[in-house]
């Protein structure tokens, strides 16, 4: 593995209800440059506020009591994600990490054009850039993605689910970010259109050259695209090797227990890569 | 040994190329024909509804215009009394439905009858000198009310659990007291007590109307304690519906994509989740819109403002149909173009409603 990417160190985060919820539990974790890592555990074990947490994107009351989350740039540069104001943060949000997201259905503005808000990004992010090279810019994303030019001046309601998870790709890579969080991307589509997600990521990580975390519950399909994977329970990761290792020398009981959740329709079966 | 795999000619694969569209001609505007044409049915089937009760429900009231007239004018012979009966229509050898018919016809020709209490002149006229102040006063109050109570409340929603949550009981409270006893306080304070304003009336004795500075300022140091009576008691509403719609849609995922986009707070609060919740608050304006009369009344009886809402009062004590109808046909075509306008802004602002039929 190369160089790191992003390192988190014993990061904690904490919902302040009545009865306080420890969501995530001292997690260690490191992102290495161009890899794709997987994070993987049960519904409700921490997977999501762990991805939240790190670009701070919680709300109250979740709150992070201790740990650290140091973001290493192409640069060269160390940025510690925790110490950054308000501004800076919203300079570095999806400029070097952006995100996919879960619920590709209402991911999407519904009264604004799907142009427009992958417009709204660079107006922010690019202030520099005139009308017409942003419409370019916009033009060019979602041919990248399959969608078509065309379909910029479409609202959100008038594109079935595959498109719109496309658009959402799309957004995520408008800055050209170095890590891109994917947070159960396909989940809500049916295979089909999920096999067709995965293609489209695999392609686009090959000509860009992001890195990505992968967030699922689903671990076959970790297996088969990710170099890591990372398993988590109850809030901490109980386990984090090459997919190979998860796969054929799981270490952990809860590693196998999930391993053996899933149906096998041969009792060998390769490991993609 | 046979094939199972699927039928049918070669077929693109779909996990290469994708099942999704990869291209898109732009389309021509649709006009939607039919959901105008429904629209359009629906207005005028409601417009019809209201003229015809409109015309019924004052001739089930006991006595008439020239009743009360004779009551007020002494020294008119029964037969100037008949007289004036024929000349308003209220000659009772016609059967009730060829009135109705008679009262279609002159609605078509826009004839709306005479008003007996203001020495017969044309009701046209008379609505047409009432209705700007009413117009004026209760438009815009209701235009501040909802603007002023619609910022308040995405402001209020977007910094849930900040000191300005206090707004909230305060302006519910002042929504729960009746105008009128606002606007009665209002009056004792501000122009009794303070003599900031003076009382009632829409602009000074010996002021000549016309647009001159000076009844321009009159007008205005008038209109202002009723406007603000108005927008007082009626910002609960508003405050509260978009507080809380404001909540809703917090916690949608676009608002927490925006976030993660790095968009400034003022661009989420205001295009992305303000921008959502204002659409239950269009309807509520629109339907508002057929309050604002009955409001009206009662404000513009506090402060004796020359409105529809007092003289259809007027009206209705005198006995006067004419007038009466008159003016509660105003308030029909008020509330059905207020609809119209609000089917449109909805349409404009939802782009999900463009197409349904519904």
């Amino acid at each position: 593995m190369s160089d790191p990417l992003l390192s988190v160190r014993d990061f904690s985060v904490r919902y302040e209800t009545a009865a306080p919820v420890d969501a995530v539990r001292d997690v260690s974790l490191t992102v290495h440059r161009g890899e794709v890592l997987g994070l993987a555990g049960e519904s409700g074990c921490g997977k999501t506020t762990l991805a939240y947490g790190v670009q701070r994107l919680l709300k109250p009351p979740a709150v992070i009591p201790g740990g650290s989350v140091t973001w290493h740039d192409a640069d060269g540069s160390d940025t510690d994600l925790l110490a950054l104001d308000p501004d800076a943060l919203r300079a570095f949000r999806w400029d070097k990490v952006s995100m996919v997201f879960q619920g590709a259905m209402s991911a999407l503005n519904p009264v604004a054009t799907v142009g427009a808000q992958l417009a709204d990004v660079f107006e922010v992010h690019r202030p520099a850039m005139s009308r017409s090279a942003r419409t370019a810019a916009v033009g060019e994303l979602l041919e990248i993605v399959k969608v078509g030019a065309a379909r910029s001046r479409s609202y959100p309601h008038e594109l079935s689910g595959g498109m719109r998870q496309r658009i959402m790709i799309a957004m995520a890579l408008a800055l050209r970010p170095q890590l891109v969080v994917m947070d159960e991307p396909t989940t809500a589509l049916d295979v089909l259109v999920q096999r067709e997600i995965l293609r489209e990521i695999t392609r686009l990580r090959e000509a860009f050259g992001f890195s990505v975390v992968f967030i699922t519950h689903d671990l076959p399909l970790l297996l088969e695209i990710s170099d890591r994977i990372a398993i988590m329970r109850a809030g901490r990761i109980v386990e984090i090797d090459t997919a190979a290792n998860i796969w054929f020398r799981p270490r952990h009981d809860y590693t196998r227990t999930l391993l053996s959740s899933f149906p096998r329709l041969t009792a060998e079966r390769k490991v993609a890569r | 040994m046979t094939t199972l795999s699927s039928p049918g000619p070669a077929e693109t694969d779909v996990v290469a190329d994708g099942t999704t569209a990869t291209r898109a001609t732009p389309a021509r505007a649709r006009v939607p024909w039919r959901f105008i044409g429904r629209r359009v049915a629906f207005y005028l089937f409601t417009l019809w509804a209201a003229v015809t009760i409109n015309f019924f429900v004052p001739r089930m009231m006991k006595g008439d215009a020239v009743d009360n007239y004779l009551a007020r004018n002494r020294g008119i012979s029964p037969e100037a009394a008949d007289a004036l009966r024929a000349l308003l229509g209220l000659d009772s050898d016609r059967t009730l439905w060829q009135q109705y018919v008679d009262y279609l016809g002159m609605l078509a020709r826009g004839d709306l009858g005479v008003a007996i209490t203001h020495g017969l002149q044309p009701v046209g006229q008379v609505i047409a000198g009432a209705l700007p102040w009413t117009v004026g006063l209760i438009g815009l109050a209701t235009v501040f009310s909802f603007l002023i109570g619609t910022v308040g409340g995405a402001l209020v929603g977007w910094r849930r659990g900040s000191r300005l949550d206090a707004l909230i009981p305060v302006t519910t409270f002042l929504s729960t007291v009746p105008y009128f006893w606002i606007g009665l306080m209002a009056i004792a304070v501000f122009s009794v007590a303070l003599g900031w304003f003076p009382i009632g009336k829409a602009y000074g004795i010996g002021t000549a109307p016309g647009l001159t500075l000076e009844f321009v300022g009159q007008v205005i140091r008038h209109g202002t304690l009723p406007l603000a009576t108005i927008v007082v008691a009626s910002l609960g509403g508003w405050v509260l519906g978009m507080r809380n719609m404001m909540l809703t849609v917090l916690d949608e995922d676009y608002v927490t994509v925006a976030q993660a986009k790095g968009m400034p707070n003022r661009r989420v609060l205001w295009r992305y989740a303000a921008r959502n919740a204002v659409l239950p608050q269009i309807q509520s304006f629109a339907l508002s819109i057929g309050f604002i009369v009955g409001g009206a009344i009662i404000v513009e009886q506090v402060f004796s403002y020359p409105g529809v809402g007092k003289m259809l009062l007027d009206a209705t004590n005198a006995k006067d149909y004419a007038l009466m109808q008159g003016g509660f046909l105003v308030i029909v075509l008020a509330v059905l173009i207020a609809n119209i306008l609000a089917d449109v802004a909805y349409a404009f602002l939802d782009p999900r409603t463009r197409q349904s039929e519904a």
